[in-house]
């Protein structure tokens, strides 16, 4: 199957001061295929929200390639890109910062259709039919995002992604700033859509748990890097790079028997910033596994299993 | 089986509180923020206050400082028994002697609670002396001797840092060192770890039970993540609109919750490993304080609900193994032993 995205080799350098480079995005390739959920993990500032945006040309990548269904995404500008934004949505994480809240919500989703031209006379059915398919109704038409929860007003963000029928939504921690009690409803509804509506998502977010439940694979980022990218239950059930170990020994589990017995695994040390970053593994420093070869040479992405690989001189 | 346990005078108790009443006088209403809350926490005992935004938990642990900014806020009713006396009653003058010696606080963002034009081994200090009134100079020295105790790698240097030279881990490792300068009794920490990666969230709590229990001191921890209380906390208070609605030992409550908001709570957790198709989740969104309806405050979302929880609000069922819960109808998860 062709994929419907694929990134080459993308990178995204911030120029700091006068001869310094934030590496964000530092060359990572990947691809999601068609109606799949890549979940993309890591710890703040490891360039999984900048990856994301890039892949959206929101903002202009440095060098690489990112391919959406055979169109090449980087060289388009104006109307060209307008167009293929009618297939590429996005969710963001904190829905009242995403909302004009001068802005009615009926006003907020048509918005969309009236730019692209879509539904045309009918934005407004159309705005009703998608907030039914969220679970509002079309009473809130009217009503400005301040006179919402943050759980609703995430609804009506994730209408808004599907106003122009996309088939491809960039999810940045849309869970995050969620109670607890409402996250669960709108991990469903995405996932409900995602299988009625065959999307692919790129679901960006901290949390190893709903990324475990979103995703059908996943691909860790550490310091603008890949980690390791492997299915889920791979990544989950036998992760080989120390960083995802780490990471995964890390998450409390809701259940004291096992927590309270379970050995502190706390590695040392925090993700630093990319900023001219020294040669070899990113994660030298934090490594419990490191060796002499990973300070001076950066490791390869290897090939461990069908479609799962990661950057580890212990695996190359 | 209803009953009142009879409470021995236990020695050991740090704090007690009593139907603590904190409400905010607004232009929409008065939001009834803490009505009505108990408990008390030992020497040497971690606490945890879970529930979610808007639960209370967090004005719970501000009423306890008497940190509560008034107008609009008033603590209106109940006791905070600690060190003897009543601290509702305390004056400003007992209430600053008792803040940062005997009872300190730390917040979910170290970034907004240390000064960002003073070092840190200045604002570390400062707790020696205002409250040791020790010289500038012995008050470095021990602030560095605390940034050492919490671990901070090269403490002398860093104590000559400015907050934003610090990393996230680092500026809450700093707050914690400044919290137990002088060994408080009690250490209330609000949501201490939510803003920090996973990797550090489990240095920084590692750090927070250590300490608490070579020095035994009392730990309030309130968060939402039931992850952390799994970890960390021997007893649980789980709020909702203001009330505690369970109380229990941290075994029973995620083995035998016995209040629906638990048991939703618990069950609509992604788990690693649990692998499955859909979350259970609670329907519905919670109260409006300023709003709440008659009778018990989660009966809107609550699938065990029945005309008497829409009517009447429950009171407080207590069983005679401590487990503490506020509900018409309980799940049967744990049943009184027959005797």
């Amino acid at each position: 199957m062709t994929p419907l995205l694929e990134v080459r080799n993308l990178h995204k350098y911030y120029p700091v001061g006068r001869n310094s480079r934030l590496k964000a995005v530092d060359d990572v390739s990947l691809s999601i295929q068609p109606g799949e959920v890549l979940g993309l993990v890591g710890e703040s500032g490891c360039g999984k929200t900048t990856l994301g945006r890039v892949i959206l040309s929101l903002q202009p990548a440095t060098s690489g390639e990112v391919v959406f269904d055979g169109i090449d995404v980087l060289s388009l500008q104006g109307k060209d890109l307008r167009r293929l934004r009618r297939r590429m949505q996005i969710v963001f994480q904190d829905p009242y910062s995403s909302f004009n809240p001068r802005m009615t919500i009926g006003a907020a989703l048509s918005f969309p259709m009236k730019v692209q031209g879509m539904h045309r006379g009918n934005e407004e059915e159309r705005a009703v039919e998608l907030l039914n398919r969220v679970g509002l109704d079309g009473s809130v038409l009217n009503r400005y995002p301040h006179e919402f929860s943050g759980g609703q007003l995430q609804r009506i963000g994730i209408a808004r992604a599907l106003t122009l029928d996309s088939d491809f939504i960039v999810a940045d921690e849309p869970v995050s700033a969620l109670d607890v009690s409402i996250q669960s409803q709108v991990l469903n509804l995405f996932k409900d859509l995602q299988e009625e509506l065959n999307l692919t998502y790129l679901f960006i977010s901290h949390d190893l748990g709903v990324v475990e439940f979103i995703s059908d694979r996943v691909a860790v980022l550490y310091m603008g890097r890949l980690a390791e990218i492997a299915p889920t239950e791979d990544l989950f059930g036998d992760p080989r790079h120390p960083y995802t170990q780490s990471l995964l020994a890390a998450v409390l589990h809701p259940d004291p028997t096992l927590e309270k017995s379970k050995p502190s695994m706390a590695i040392e040390g925090e993700i630093s910033t990319p900023i001219d970053p020294p040669p070899g593994c990113r994660f030298y420093g934090r490594c419990p596994k490191r060796m002499d070869i990973c300070r001076v040479q950066d490791p390869p992405m290897v090939s461990i299993g069908p479609r799962h690989s990661a950057a580890c001189w212990l695996h190359a | 089986m209803t009953e009142r346990a009879p409470k021995p005078c236990d020695s050991s108790v740090v704090l007690r509180v009593r139907d603590l009443r904190t409400h905010f006088f607004t232009n929409e209403g008065v939001v009834k923020a803490v009505d009505g809350v108990d408990f008390e926490i030992r020497r040497g005992e971690i606490l945890g206050i879970v529930g979610e935004s808007g639960s209370g938990k967090s004005v719970t642990g501000l009423s306890l400082m008497r940190l509560v900014a008034s107008p609009p806020g008033r603590i209106v009713s109940g006791q905070i028994e600690f060190g003897g006396r009543d601290l509702v009653e305390a004056s400003t003058t007992e209430m600053q002697d008792i803040r940062g010696r005997r009872m300190s606080m730390i917040f979910q963002d170290p970034l907004t609670s240390l000064n960002p034009v003073l070092r840190i081994g200045y604002q570390v200090g400062e707790v020696f002396r205002y409250h040791l009134g020790l010289s500038r100079s012995k008050a470095l020295h021990r602030a560095v001797d605390m940034l050492r105790a919490t671990e901070i790698p090269s403490p002398d240097r860093r104590a000559q840092s400015y907050p934003y030279e610090l990393s996230g881990g680092m500026r809450q490792r700093a707050m914690i060192a400044m919290a137990l300068a002088c060994e408080p009794e009690l250490l209330i920490a609000d949501e201490p770890t939510t803003a920090l990666d996973v990797t550090v969230q489990a240095q920084v709590l590692e750090l927070m039970k250590t300490i608490c229990r070579e020095r035994q001191t009392a730990l309030l921890l309130i968060t939402h993540d039931m992850g952390v209380v799994a970890h960390m906390c021997d007893r649980v208070a789980v709020m909702y609109a203001g009330k505690i609605v369970e109380y229990t030992d941290v075994h029973t409550l995620f083995a035998r919750p016995a209040h629906p908001y638990t048991a939703g709570l618990l069950r609509s957790l992604p788990r690693l490993g649990a692998k499955l198709r859909r979350l259970a989740s609670l329907e519905g969104q919670p109260p409006r304080l300023t709003r709440l309806p008659a009778g018990c405050a989660f009966a809107p979302r609550c699938p065990r609900a029945q005309d008497r929880c829409r009517e009447v609000a429950p009171d407080l069922t207590r069983l005679g193994n401590g487990h503490q819960f506020r509900c018409h109808f309980p799940l049967e998860n744990d049943k009184e032993p027959q005797a």
